[in-house]
């Protein structure tokens, strides 16, 4: 009986090493595991797929590095949809720390597809200030990004001349990793109806919902899972795919845990 | 080439450094510790200079002209007296752009609130109690509210209203842990792989 | 005049605001867009207010040897460092961001990989949180633990193929095709309806309180009840 209720009482260290051990194993043995699309983020797809060739994408960079693992891959596998559909790309930033991440995707997807900047996408960088900022695009982009991420003219970039507010953008994705993606919807969504999607961490993820119900916006792409189904969805593994069977192991792990403590906790109750 | 394999050394040390701090507190975490704190603080005031000063006041005062150009002179000053807090004495003027940008913040969020959530969440929660889903949709939106509500004793209708309520809140507490593990998840396998790929090249 | 004049400007900002949204003809819209722009501006001070106390704090550590006051250098170096390499980003490649210029370099190398894995740490904390904190205490905690079980099951492919499985076993079964079970995707599904349904219905319940707080708190503001933000400094 002993060592059933020692079982309550593992070393943290040696769980530590499990888990290190649970993402290192897959990913060594680089094993891939089906990925099952879901309806939320087929919906997000959907949203991209129908709009016609020069439609104008608006891509919202609201994360840093502390989320780049889950997020990076969707922005990556997102661009890669509008470049293979010849949409026009805005990016812009309200995470300060996050926007060279953003700029950092743009560039290696603009090469894959041949895209050039100015004429295909432009990076307006990024302004204080979030909520005011999103009310204001609604009248005139130019009062707040009257230049690029460089300091050159937006108006020197032939699609954005015919760019003003959101009655040009046809739709924006906002990679969301806390509160912003609130403000678009309240702010953007609600006040100049912007259509959007969102790609989200697993931590906000599920606030969005009650949004996804009410259609405030047009799907949600939650965690490092459904950005695997994006990659399926556009038939590019990415990191997303590669990551998903570590992320199995390790949730795998993590019950073992919740039973095995249960256990524990449970014959020591007895005891007592 | 040379930069980018220094860098990467750079990276996976201070990478290392991080997770040290799994086996205790260590001089090699505090290190990296203050450095994050230190390289961070100068990136925030490489942002300022290139994404607010010099596009949104010095490039629109030299293009502005005629009483446009003065009028910027009003959110400069503000931005400046702003600063007066690093001087005790005077920290009270920074009030006045705090007071500002509040305002502003107050007079957003009402509006925003209630077009933005609170009638589009209620329109949305008006359903036909035709199918099982509506009727758990309606039921636990309302127990919740009753869960929340702390104006009144939870005796009665409002005593069962608000223990169904919890069995939600549980539930939606639950699915929020489950989907947070998948977050930090993802943060570490992003490590061990830039670890395994970029670093050590044992993954190609 | 120190308290007055804040609460005053406060007050006519967000009526102005509130007003606009409703007549958002000339004056009003204009003005609003104005206000808008002015707030952007000033919002980019707020990011150097603690700037100060920051460097005085650590300056003094190491101007009195106080303990870890070599650590103190190491922050402050980091802080010149990348002041000099944006400057000189900016200046040589027209803006720190560009790729391949130091400043980006910085990021690259350091930022990245600090603060990435500052939050990867949080993956073996809730690991061991999991195990140590998630009991089966009471009626709620069963429940709480019960729809995460379920969430991390249905959320990752681990759970398409422990259904398989299962599905294989029950096909053993005369009378069912385990194959066609196993495509059913259960755990997927039980995932996606807690998601879609009570878990949503609570969130709605939790956040509609928060607003309607929310939208008190920016009405005792406007009218100069709520004071807290100038009470400080």
């Amino acid at each position: 009986m002993s060592w059933l209720t020692k079982i309550g009482t593992i070393d943290r260290r040696i769980i530590y090493g499990l888990v290190l051990l649970a993402v290192a194993i897959p990913l060594l043995f680089k094993m891939i595991l089906p990925i099952r699309v879901s309806e939320p983020v087929m919906m997000c797809f959907n949203a991209i797929d129908r709009l016609p060739q020069n439609s104008v994408v608006m891509i919202s960079i609201d994360y840093d590095a502390a989320s780049e693992p889950e997020l990076q891959p969707m922005l990556v596998a997102v661009l890669r949809h509008c470049f293979a559909k010849d949409l026009k790309v805005i990016l812009l930033g309200h995470w300060a720390l996050g926007l060279p991440l953003g700029e950092i995707a743009l560039n290696q997807v603009a090469r894959e597809y041949k895209k050039v900047y100015g004429e295909d996408y432009v990076n307006l960088g990024y302004r204080p200030g979030y909520v005011a900022q999103m009310v204001g695009l609604g009248r005139e982009i130019r009062d707040f990004f009257a230049v690029d991420y460089k300091g050159i003219p937006i108006d020197s970039f032939p699609f954005m001349r015919s760019v003003h507010n959101y009655n040009d953008i046809d739709i924006l994705f906002g990679l969301e990793a806390g509160a912003t993606g609130d403000a678009w919807v309240q702010y953007a969504g609600a006040r100049f109806n912007q259509k959007m999607f969102f790609g989200a961490t697993g931590v906000v993820a599920p606030d969005y919902f009650p949004y996804l119900q009410a259609k405030q916006i047009e799907g949600i792409i939650a965690g490092l899972q459904g950005a695997a189904e994006y990659e399926t969805l556009v038939k590019q593994a990415g990191s997303a795919i590669l990551g998903m069977p570590a992320q199995s192991v390790v949730h795998g792990l993590i019950l073992l845990f919740i039973i095995i403590g249960n256990i524990g906790y449970l014959l020591t109750r007895k005891k007592k | 080439m040379i930069g980018n394999i220094i860098g990467t050394w750079i990276a996976a040390t201070l990478t290392i450094a991080i997770l040290s701090f799994l086996y205790r507190d260590n001089p090699l975490y505090k290190l990296a510790e203050h450095l994050y704190v230190g390289v961070s603080a100068g990136f925030w005031v490489i942002y300022t200079w290139s994404f607010d000063v010099k596009p949104m006041l010095i490039d629109r005062f030299i293009q502005a002209t005629g009483v446009e150009k003065w009028v910027l002179v009003i959110p400069a000053i503000l931005g400046i007296i702003m600063l007066s807090r690093w001087i005790p004495k005077y920290g009270w003027i920074s009030r006045i752009p705090i007071s500002f940008t509040v305002g502003i913040g107050a007079g957003l969020g009402i509006t925003a609130s209630i077009q933005g959530f609170i009638l589009p969440q209620i329109q949305a929660t008006l359903l036909p109690l035709t199918t099982i889903n509506n009727i758990i949709i309606v039921i636990g939106f309302i127990t919740t509210i009753f869960y929340f509500y702390f104006s009144r004793e939870h005796k009665g209708f409002l005593k069962v209203g608000s223990r169904v309520g919890i069995i939600f809140i549980m539930v939606a507490f639950g699915a929020s842990f489950g989907y947070t593990v998948m977050a930090r998840i993802s943060l570490l396998i992003g490590r061990v792989y830039f670890l395994l790929h970029d670093w050590l090249h044992i993954l190609r | 005049m120190k308290r007055q004049v804040p609460l005053v400007i406060t007050f006519l900002t967000g009526v102005l605001l509130v007003v606009t949204f409703f007549i958002p003809h000339e004056p009003f819209g204009s003005l609003e867009q104005r206000f808008l722009i002015w707030y952007t501006i000033v919002a980019g001070f707020t990011y150097l207010l603690g700037l100060d106390s920051l460097v005085r704090y650590h300056l003094l550590k190491v101007r009195d040897r106080k303990e870890g006051w070599f650590y103190s250098i190491i922050l402050i170096l980091g802080l010149v460092i990348t002041l000099i390499l944006g400057f000189y980003s900016w200046a040589k490649f027209r803006s720190p961001f560009a790729l391949g210029c130091p400043f980006m370099y910085l990021y690259t190398y350091i930022i990245i990989p600090l603060q990435a894995t500052m939050f990867a740490l949080l993956a073996f904390f809730i690991a061991s949180a999991a195990y140590r904190a998630f009991r089966a205490r009471t009626f709620e905690a069963t429940l709480l633990l019960i729809a995460a079980g379920l969430v991390m099951l249905g959320r990752v492919p681990l759970g398409g193929w422990l259904w398989r499985q299962l599905a294989t076993l029950i096909g053993l079964i005369p009378g069912i095709n385990g194959v066609a079970l196993g495509k059913f995707e259960l755990f997927a599904r039980i995932n996606d309806w807690i998601m879609d349904i009570p878990q949503t219905a609570a969130k709605r319940g939790i956040f509609i309180g928060t607003y309607l707080g929310a939208i008190a708190m920016s009405i005792r503001i406007i009218l100069g009840i709520e004071r807290t933000y100038i009470s400080s400094s």
